[in-house]
């Protein structure tokens, strides 16, 4: 029974980092309806900003945990700028190769630029804690507990701020948006800072747990992340944090109770038996509008 | 107020506007009337900027807004209530009419709210609720009043009446004379063309992208070739 517990805990630890991942696909998502692929990689250079400053210029690593949220914002922005806005009136296919293609780019230049070898990221909560007869990492605690504030936030921001509103109108229908006055490129660059920002706070999170980081560390955490947007409902806010906790409690459960070997395995099988049976996801609404 | 002069518009290779020119004068109701696929729609929205003409020049107020961004228009008092009514669905029907107010201060929304309200009962009875599940015609109300909410100028409005019961059709004509006359100029485009003309000071027939005929509302409502082609003989 205890196991069970532990294994929980485990799960929301890892599910958290999945949902804070998840957010950031399902509002660029819901936004410019694009699968941002490059998300993945923004979390890499989130974990890469974080681990330079703290091994190169020994700086405080909450100051550089910061730093980090505040570097990748500027790159999710950058990234929409550059690479997405000008293709916004071509296909979702040519956004898609597009997305693809800026994932590479970051990989490799990240290879150029801190060569391919794993690097140690130093945990930034040191320190245990006991629950019942086992020890978690202060970093579980911090991880859990720094995430539901962030979702409140979040949750918050969107549903009560004029900001927020305006991303849901956005999301709904840009052109009616823009007849109301709001400002559609603020709007979608506000999102891309939103959602990046919240994938260098799960960069961080991350790299406290599994101390390797290395150029394509995103790829795999993205996916992941984006099959918890998918199981929860890509677009929405309580989908991707409810699907990134239950793959995270799913992957542990299966550590625990199965074998290590087969957590991918099930997480891309819940991908798979989500498309077959629910396609639009737990909160996903299927599209019916009175017209 | 507003000047439209040689639009041409395209899509791909289809000319649907055709070097079409009109004016609306402070304080008027003008409607521009024509069958289905007539233009009428894109050229509320090529005004708007969500389309472009090719050449040609709009002007608002006197200013050139040919290449504005649409969403600046709603700062100098134009407001466009789209074809569908295009409410947000997923919000609550306040939400709606705060995003209305987007470019007005919390303080002026407020009282503008109340003013809408005061128009349409019915849309401050259902103001908790997600506009998605409103009715058509309570759809339409707040998409009037959602436009109301940016204290336009000049309203544009593409086919208010759209799928509406008679006596709702009735009461949106109503409430398009009061605004009127509470000082906002309006542009109607409406299919149901008696009814436009019965609330317009003039109007404009478009036939296949172009502008057939120009006069005002009374003349056209008497006019033989108008009685036959657009108001049931």
């Amino acid at each position: 029974m205890m196991t069970l517990v532990y294994l929980m805990i485990n799960g929301l630890q890892i599910g958290s980092i999945y949902s804070l991942v998840a957010l950031g696909y399902s509002m660029v998502y819901g936004i410019v309806k694009l699968v941002n692929f490059a998300h993945g990689d923004v979390i890499m250079v989130g974990a890469y900003t974080t681990w330079y400053l703290v091994s190169r210029f020994s700086v405080p690593a909450w100051i550089a945990a910061l730093v980090s949220v505040a570097v990748c914002s500027v790159l999710g922005m950058l990234i929409e700028k550059i690479a997405y806005k000008p293709l916004r009136k071509s296909g979702r296919l040519s956004l898609l190769v597009t997305a693809i293609g800026v994932s590479l780019l970051l990989q490799n230049a990240m290879q150029l630029l801190f060569s391919a070898n794993p690097r140690m990221f130093t945990n930034i909560f040191t320190g245990t804690m006991t629950i019942g007869e086992r020890q978690f990492s202060n970093a579980t605690a911090a991880t859990i507990a720094v995430s539901v504030v962030i979702m409140a936030g979040l949750t918050l921001l969107v549903k009560k701020t004029k900001i927020g509103k305006a991303m849901r109108t956005v999301s709904e229908d840009n052109e009616t948006a823009q007849l109301m006055g709001i400002n559609v490129n603020h709007t979608i660059s506000f999102t891309f800072a939103l959602g990046s920002g919240l994938a260098a706070v799960g960069a961080v999170f991350y790299c406290c747990s599994y101390s390797q980081i290395q150029p394509t560390m995103g790829s795999m955490l993205g996916l992941k992340a984006f099959v918890a947007a998918v199981l929860g409902g890509i677009g929405s806010l309580p989908g991707a944090m409810t699907g990134g906790l239950c793959i995270g409690i799913a992957e542990s459960l299966t550590k625990g109770y199965v074998s290590s070997q087969l957590t991918d395995a099930v997480v891309f099988g819940i991908l798979i038996v989500v498309l077959l049976v629910k396609p639009s996801g737990i909160f996903g609404r299927p599209h019916n509008e009175k017209v | 107020m507003l000047k439209v002069e040689n639009m041409n518009v395209y899509y791909g290779s289809i000319h649907a506007v055709k070097n079409v020119s009109f004016e609306v004068a402070q304080g008027e109701i003008v409607t521009l009337i024509g069958a289905n696929g007539a233009g009428k729609s894109t050229i509320l929205k090529t005004v708007s900027g969500l389309l472009r003409s090719k050449g040609g020049k709009i002007s608002f107020m006197g200013e050139d807004i040919s290449s504005y961004e649409t969403y600046k228009l709603a700062q100098k008092g134009l407001s466009h209530v789209p074809e569908g009514r295009r409410i947000f669905q997923q919000l609550v029907v306040e939400e709606n009419l705060e995003m209305g107010g987007y470019i007005q201060t919390k303080e002026k929304n407020k009282d503008t709210v109340q003013d809408v309200y005061r128009h349409f009962p019915r849309v401050k009875e259902r103001k908790r609720q997600i506009a998605g599940t409103l009715s058509g015609g309570e759809q339409q109300m707040l998409a009037l009043g959602r436009s109301m909410m940016c204290l336009p100028r000049l309203v544009m409005m593409d086919e208010p009446s759209m799928g509406l019961a008679p006596v709702l059709v009735q009461q949106i004509f109503d409430i398009i004379r009061e605004l009127n006359k509470a000082g906002v100029t309006i542009l109607l485009v409406e299919q149901n063309a008696r009814m436009a003309l019965s609330v317009a000071h003039r109007g404009y027939v478009l036939e296949t992208g172009k502008i057939a005929m120009q006069a005002d509302a009374k003349d056209l409502l008497n006019n033989n070739e108008v009685k036959k082609a657009y108001l049931g003989g």
